[in-house]
């Protein structure tokens, strides 16, 4: 048997896999897939910044278009430590393509403003 | 002096909604807003997690804001940033707004005011920590905004004191721009933050969580050097032989956030010393005719979705009150309830405005499986069932109480913890 916290939404349910992969106590079904996903091949979110060449916003935020493999975290990182964004991005556009080799786009999450 | 109907104090998440919402009954809208930009402390929340209830899809912080910046850029609402209030004055139909910006002083009037002012983090100062007052003690929220706005790393190996989210979410944020985070330490035998975030910040990262223990001591002059760390009793007194000395450079707080009120009290706004904020009616009224209160200011959400929902409610209110000529009485009656309970919101209700749709949030005092209930005159009116309450987590029903309170009365709030029952 296994338990785990759910971390899709703010509920937090708590999910149980017994030993016939049966699971239980999730309110709705992302729940499930999450339970199958963190007994399989774990994945997450990655959210963080970039540089900017802009003073007035010398940092942007981004996050992984999609979840990327739990052990490829600090990968993505490593790999968002070398970009610099020298041209004004909006929110949705692609910083990065295929971060760390995960098939996975890093896009911006704001748009970067500058006033004059 | 230019004259608006509404003029709401705050761009951040509730001044937005407020604004926004405002403007859709037809006001002439003013938003202020101290800094360069819109869209308050979701500038510097970079995670994700936020708009699950209100867009039914997972945005970062940015993310949110900026589809409320849309939607007041889309409206009439007039913005002016990098402008400060600095007093409110009451006039004869309405307020006189004092400013101060780049071009100097000015005035502008409302006939009616949001205050979305937000809250502010508890700071070193406010909780008791013996030792040397060194640098490198500060917020969660100063830390996320060195990290996560200006490319500063201020920490290499940190404690981190409290177990409020945005700890916890800074926990993970500097452990993924490569400081050491030794652990998080709660005076409370359960953790403040929510469960899902103790999951994929602390043990995601193999951070430990030490419940029922606090910082006691600070060492270092000009930087820190260490802190001691101690369990506590059941009446949070340190626990003699239980110390154990960190060497850290930082002690990062998640203490704890207040309202921010200072404005609503220069103008003798009433507050709840549960909340923190103004004691408000279903409209979020304030005790005075004309001043509403939007979003953390009036007391603190952990879901950024219920500040844009409770905000929305203040804006239209706001809005009607300024459009409505001959204003009605105010029927003001106080609710009810019970010492399980954290807080109620709202503290009282207007017996002569609508009350078909009354938003009511509360907080439990403790974990509880519990019934809610609603009585009127001793009747019930309504009930819920909650497998699980938890102070950290908000919980928020609509009611109609029109025909409850036709004759008058007052609503009374109660929670049965049912959880012996099980």
């Amino acid at each position: 048997m296994k338990e785990f916290v759910c971390i899709v939404c703010p509920n937090s349910c708590k999910l149980t896999v017994d030993d016939d992969l049966k699971i239980t106590g999730a309110k709705c079904k992302r729940g499930d897939d999450f339970a199958v996903k963190e007994m399989t091949s774990p994945v997450r979110s990655v959210t963080s910044t970039v540089r900017t060449v802009f003073a007035e916003m010398p940092l942007l935020p981004v996050k992984t278009a999609s979840e990327v493999p739990k052990n490829k975290i600090f990968d993505v990182m490593r790999a968002l430590a070398g970009v610099t964004v020298d041209k004004p991005l909006k929110t949705g556009d692609v910083v990065l393509t295929d971060v760390a080799g995960t098939g996975v786009n890093v896009v911006s999450t704001s748009s970067v403003i500058i006033d004059g | 002096m230019t004259a608006y109907d509404v003029i709401v104090i705050g761009g951040g998440p509730a001044g937005l909604a407020a604004a926004v919402s405002a403007y859709g009954e037809g006001a002439k809208v003013l938003l202020i807003e101290r800094e360069a930009k819109l869209g308050g402390i979701l500038k510097q929340c970079v995670h994700d997690g936020f708009g699950l209830i209100e867009f039914k899809e997972k945005l970062t912080g940015p993310e949110y804001a900026g589809r409320f910046i849309e939607q007041a850029a889309a409206t009439g609402v007039e913005t002016r940033l990098l402008t400060f209030v600095t007093k409110i004055e009451k006039i004869a139909d309405g307020f006189v707004i004092s400013l101060v910006d780049r071009s100097g002083v000015s005035s502008v009037a409302a006939k009616s005011i949001v205050l979305a002012t937000g809250c502010r983090e508890r700071t070193a100062r406010q909780v008791f920590i013996g030792g040397t007052r060194p640098a490198g003690i500060f917020t969660a929220g100063t830390t996320q905004h060195f990290v996560n706005l200006r490319g500063k790393m201020p920490v290499k190996k940190c404690v981190i004191l409290g177990s409020g989210d945005i700890g916890l979410i800074m926990a993970r944020r500097l452990s993924l721009e490569g400081a050491t985070v030794e652990g998080v330490y709660e005076v409370k035998s359960t953790p403040s933050g929510l469960t899902r975030n103790i999951h994929q910040c602390l043990y995601d990262f193999n951070i430990p969580l030490h419940l029922s223990t606090t910082v006691t001591r600070c060492f270092g002059n000009d930087r820190l050097t260490a802190v001691e760390v101690a369990a506590v009793d059941e009446k949070m007194r340190p626990i003699k032989g239980t110390e154990r000395i960190i060497e850290c450079d930082a002690l990062i707080l998640s203490v704890g956030l207040i309202p921010e009120n200072e404005l609503a009290e220069s103008i003798d706004v009433a507050l709840d010393n549960r909340t923190r904020g103004p004691i408000c009616d279903q409209n979020c009224m304030t005790s005075v005719p004309g001043v509403f209160s939007a979003g953390n200011a009036l007391h603190v959400h952990d879901l950024v979705d219920y500040v844009s929902d409770c905000s929305r409610i203040a804006g239209k209110s706001a809005a009607r009150f300024a459009k409505t000529q001959s204003k009605p009485e105010r029927k003001l009656t106080q609710a009810a309830f019970d010492k399980n309970f954290l807080y109620v919101v709202p503290q009282t209700v207007d017996l002569n405005s609508d009350l078909s749709a009354v938003s009511v949030y509360f907080r439990s005092g403790y974990d509880m499986k519990a019934r809610f209930v609603v009585r009127v005159n001793g009747k019930e009116v309504f009930s819920k069932r909650y497998s699980v309450l938890k102070p950290p987590e908000m919980e928020k029903v609509v009611l109609n109480l029109a025909e409850a309170l036709k004759d008058g009365g007052k609503p009374e709030f109660a929670l049965e913890d049912v959880t012996k029952l099980g």
